[in-house]
Order: C-alpha cells, then structure tokens, then sequence
C-alpha cells in the first residue's frame, strides 16, 4: 500500500458543471443566468495567483449544447497565463478539438464513462463508440504534442445502472490510459462512494494503471468526498480535482452539492502535512468573488467558517 | 504525517456505537426553543431507528440553557426502549440529584483540554472543574449510574488555537480514573484534520484504553468524516454525532456545528460496519425535528436522498 504523498498536484475544475451532457443543458435551462465572459476570465486569473498548477479554464463544446460555454474562445484567449500552470480543456470531439487549438489551447480533456447506460444517456453512444472518437482526438493532440487528460464518470455508481463494477471502471481507465491520456481522473460523478467502494475501485484500477497516473474526482453530494480522497491518498493517489467554493451542483438530486470545494480539500492536506504549494487564503477569496457573482452562499465548509469567524 | 503511516487497508471496527446527541448538544445550540413534545417525539423516533445511545436533555440551570428547562418533563414524557440508554447532561451535584430524580440511569461530566476555555465557560480552571465532578462520581458509584466524560477542544481551542496532545491525554486519564466508563473527545470548533486528529489519539490512547474511547467531530471545517474514519483506523468504535446535523457552531457564526447522523451511518455502512441503525427511519427522525426548527437539515445524505 503506498504512504501518502508528500505533494499533491491540485487540479481545479469548476467549469465541470458545464459539461457536455443533455441532461446539464435541459439543467441548465433551469439555471438562473449565464456568466459573463469577464467574470469568468477574473475567476481564472484569481485562481492563477494562488498557486494552483492545473486550472481547467473551458469546455469546446457546441453552445448550442451548453450556451454557458458559449465563449469558450474569449476566455481562453482573454485569460493571464500564469507561467507554471495548466489550463486543460473539454473536447468532446475532433471538432471541439479543433476550435480548442485555435484558440491557443495547450492541454485539452476526453470524457468517458463506466457506465454504458450513461454514455448512451448523455453522448448518445455507447462506451466503445466515444472511445473511436476519444482516439481521433488524442492521434491528433499527440501530433501536436498536446498531453490530453481522460476522465471516467460513474466510478463509484451510476445514476441509471446504480452499483458499478470495479472491473468496468479499471477497463475503460485502461484504455484511455493505453490509448494515450497522461492521466485519468476516476470520477464520482453522483457522490454515492465511500472509503469502502473508493479502496475496492482503486485496488482494481490500480492493478492496470500506474497509480501516479491516477486522479480522483469526488463529488460530495452525501457527504463522503473528504473520507473518500483521504482513502485516496493513503493508496498512493496524489492528484484531486476539487472546485472553488464547491461550485456545481448535482444534477441527479436538484438542491444538493456535487464537487467537493477546493478551499475543504486544502483545509484537510495542509492539516496533514502534504504540501500543495496553493495559498488557501487566495482560494478563498476567489470563492467569495465569484460567490458574489454568482449571487449564492459559498458551498465550501471552510468558506462558511471562515466568514462567520468572531 | 502521521496519518500517512495509516493503511486505507487497516482492519476497523465491526461494529460501531453511535452515540446520538442531537436531542441534547443539537438543540442546546439551537436558537429556536423547541416544544417539549416535539423533544419527547423526536426522542421516540431516533429510539425506533436502532440507535442505542441517545443524549436525552442536560440538568443545567434553566437560566442558563432555556433550551433545556423541560429536562424533566422530557426525561419523564419518552418512551425507554429496552436496550437503549439515555444519558444526560449533569454540570454538578445538584443537577445529578435532579436527574436521578427525574428517573436517568446514566449521566455525562465535562472537562475541557484547554485552560483559557475552562476559565472562559465555567469561570474556573481544568483542574477545579475535575474536582467539583468528585462529588457527582461518587454519588453515581452510589447510585450504580455509569458516567461518561466528555473532554472538550482536544484539537484546537477558539481561544488558545492548537492544544497539545500531552493535555488531552492528561484530561482524558483523570476522567478515566475518576470511574468514567467511556471518554468523548471533542473537536469543539471543528479545527482537527486527520493530521491532529491522528497526533491526539495517539497521545490519548496511551493512557486511556481504545475501547474506551470515542471521537465528538465538528464539521465546521467539513472534516468530521475524514477525521472519524481516521479515528477508525486507530481502533475506536464508538462516534457521537447529531441527527439532521443539529448545532452550530457558537464560534463561527452561521458556520455547521456538529456532524450529521445521517452522513455519519451512510460512511459507516458504506465501509461495511455494523451500526444497527435504520437510516430511513433515521432520516424521518432528522426529518421531523428540522420541521419543528423550521430549518434545512445538515445532512448531505437528507439532503440529496429527498430529492431524487
């Protein structure tokens, strides 16, 4: 069993909560207003400044899809790169690629599933299917020597299939990680796991990939997040992806949380000693701005506390 | 780093004992005064979920915590399940004499692992406080009424900051050897991560019995879970918690208190453990007493379960 990590690489995803996904468009016709594109530039650049080295800045979906993501190109093009850090991107495909790398895109994200019922719910394909268009991708991104991230949804339970098989979840990292992704990050996507499903997931996984090639994802919507990445870490994980403020909800339990909130994540590695190199302070000021933005309360735990501090 | 040595493979408990403090440290740091019968009702339904400890109400001056000026009333009005004990509060001679009375058949004593703390909330030091729960200890050998101890802020202290370890276990053995069967520690404002959670069991365990031990977590920094499971993996098998997450934080204004039940049973299954707990009927109890507070619940687990 690996020692936790001295370092964990910090990737921020906040955009996650608008993906590619029918679901999250007819979701986010529910939704209040769209971001402006200047919001969402200031947020990046605030987050650049605190240290953190992976920023997932957009997504090169169709607007059409997702209309919050409809600027895709001015933001990436409007933002203040921070010398030492990433800002991958979604492309769901060859075309999404394409724009991606016309807008000066430098690291870009493929997006699977371990669960089949998913994948056809939400990409209208099988799990095999958008593997044939992951490969486009990735043939061309390494043609341009572009590192592409894979994630795999549903690595702990399924909205519609419900229990996942470890077995399922470590075939698809698999083949993402041979097909040529540089890391895959195992995702929660409804917040079911706990350190009990995430060590057996892991184990499995693991057996397959090297375990420095490994994220997690975990979304906190019953609670279990911080208990799930711990058992990450005492396996040997060293990257998590978590979100600013806890933002994005869930769309599978309308009201409740989905990410776990990168300001709780750093509160629990700092207390442990693990170096992350993210000031928590900057993370939290950009939370309140982009709270303030947002017009809603802080979703981040620490957050909370520290604003209502005597 | 110590909770770096711990394996995510480490055998845990079989069996965890939680213990509900809703109905007493919830409420207590409730604002909204709730109806005696709605007590007495929320204390029925959390005794048909399985739980076996329940924290029935606090023989304090009324003066001082309204919330609990029906103690008698509410120790009078539940229904005891067999099998079920239901502990209260008692700050001193006078309150365990009250409760005996009112017909409780095991009591809770408080000691603070923090100097500052103490002289801030009962106007003495850790030490005077320890004695004045002589007199309580020895009526309750008297009277065969087991004690739990509670040791509050092991840590952190919202006036001090870090606590060290050497005082946590120092309080904990004195309320050991004073005759308590079982010591509650505290992370009173929530502060503990599985880093000084780890560094603080470790100290405790060498001078209390693991088996004697259980672990009281904040989530005002949203690291109860976390910090239970560690607590775990270190062989402790019993974890107080509070349905609905009831309390706040009086710290940190607006900011969570104590751990949801909820979220706590949902983990603690999860990893296999016996808890004996229905979480449905469980969630009905959390249900039922946020209706009465006019307030959202704190668990996660109620939270997204409603909705789908």
């Amino acid at each position: 069993m690996g020692s936790i990590p001295t370092t964990v690489k910090h990737c921020l995803s906040y955009e996650q909560l608008f993906e590619d996904y029918p679901w999250l468009r007819r979701w986010l016709q529910e939704e209040k207003e769209i971001v402006p594109t200047g919001v969402k530039i200031q947020l990046i650049d605030m987050l650049s400044a605190t240290g953190l080295s992976v920023v997932e800045a957009t997504s090169f979906v169709s607007s059409k899809w997702v209309p919050q993501m409809a600027d895709h190109t001015q933001v990436l093009q409007g933002i203040q790169r921070a010398p030492l850090t990433q800002y991958p991107v979604l492309t769901p495909n060859m075309q999404g690629f394409q724009d991606a790398v016309a807008a000066g895109a430098t690291e870009v994200a493929v997006f699977g599933s371990a669960s089949e019922t998913f994948s056809r719910q939400n990409i209208n394909c099988s799990i095999d299917e958008s593997m044939l268009r992951f490969q486009e991708v990735i043939n061309a991104a390494k043609e341009r020597q572009i590192p592409v991230r894979g994630y795999v949804s549903c690595a702990l339970g399924c909205p519609h299939e419900g229990r996942i098989e470890p077995s399922k979840v470590a075939e698809v990292a698999k083949r993402l990680y041979e097909m040529g992704c540089y890391e895959i990050s195992l995702g929660d996507t409804i917040g079911v796991g706990t350190p009990g499903s995430m060590f057996k997931m892991l184990q499995m996984v693991k057996k397959d990939v090297p375990i420095d090639a490994l994220a997690v994802h975990c979304h906190d919507t019953y609670g279990q997040a911080l208990p799930n990445i711990l058992t990450a870490l005492q396996m040997g994980v060293s990257v998590v992806d978590s979100a600013v403020a806890g933002l994005g909800g869930c769309p599978y339990a309308p009201g409740s949380t989905g990410n776990v909130s990168t300001e709780d994540v750093l509160y629990m590695l700092h207390g442990m000693g693990i170096q992350t190199n993210v000031d928590l302070n900057k993370v939290i000021e950009a939370g309140d701005f982009i709270c303030n933005a947002l017009g809603r309360r802080t979703n981040s735990k620490v957050g909370q506390a520290k604003s209502g501090t005597l | 780093m110590r909770a770096a040595g711990i394996k995510a493979s480490q055998a845990l408990p079989e069996t965890v004992k939680i213990v509900e403090v809703g109905p007493r440290d919830g409420l207590q740091n409730e604002k909204v005064v709730v109806p005696t019968e709605a007590k007495i009702n929320l204390i029925n339904m959390l005794s048909e979920s399985g739980l076996t400890v329940i924290e029935a109400t606090s023989f304090v001056s009324p003066k001082w915590v309204p919330q609990m000026g029906d103690q008698v009333e509410v120790m009078k009005g539940i229904k005891k399940k067999p099998g079920v004990s239901y502990p209260v509060l008692t700050p001193n001679l006078r309150g365990f004499q009250a409760a005996v009375k009112a017909g409780a058949s095991e009591v809770a004593i408080f000691g603070a692992a923090s100097e500052l703390f103490s002289k801030k909330n009962i106007n003495c030091s850790v030490e005077e406080s320890l004695q004045r729960f002589d007199e309580v200890m020895k009526a309750a050998k008297e009277a065969a009424v087991p004690v739990r101890g509670y040791v509050s802020c092991v840590v952190g202290c919202p006036y001090e900051g870090k606590v060290a370890p050497e005082k946590v276990a120092h309080v904990a053995k004195r309320l050991y050897s004073m005759g308590c069967y079982e010591i509650s520690l505290g992370d009173t404002i929530g502060v503990g991560t599985p880093g000084s959670m780890t560094e603080m069991l470790e100290a405790v365990s060498r001078e209390v019995p693991v088996s004697a031990l259980a672990v009281h977590c904040h989530d005002t920094y949203g690291q109860a879970l976390a910090n239970i499971l560690v607590a775990l993996q270190m062989g402790i098998s019993v974890v107080d918690s509070s349905v609905a997450g009831l309390g706040g934080c009086p710290y940190a204004q607006g900011a969570s208190g104590n751990v949801a039940t909820e979220d706590v049973v949902y983990m603690l299954h999860g990893l296999g453990i016996k808890t004996g707990v229905d979480l449905l009927k469980l969630m009905d109890a959390g249900s039922f007493i946020c209706r009465a507070l006019n307030r959202k619940t704190n668990s996660k687990v109620a939270q997204a379960a409603c909705k789908l």
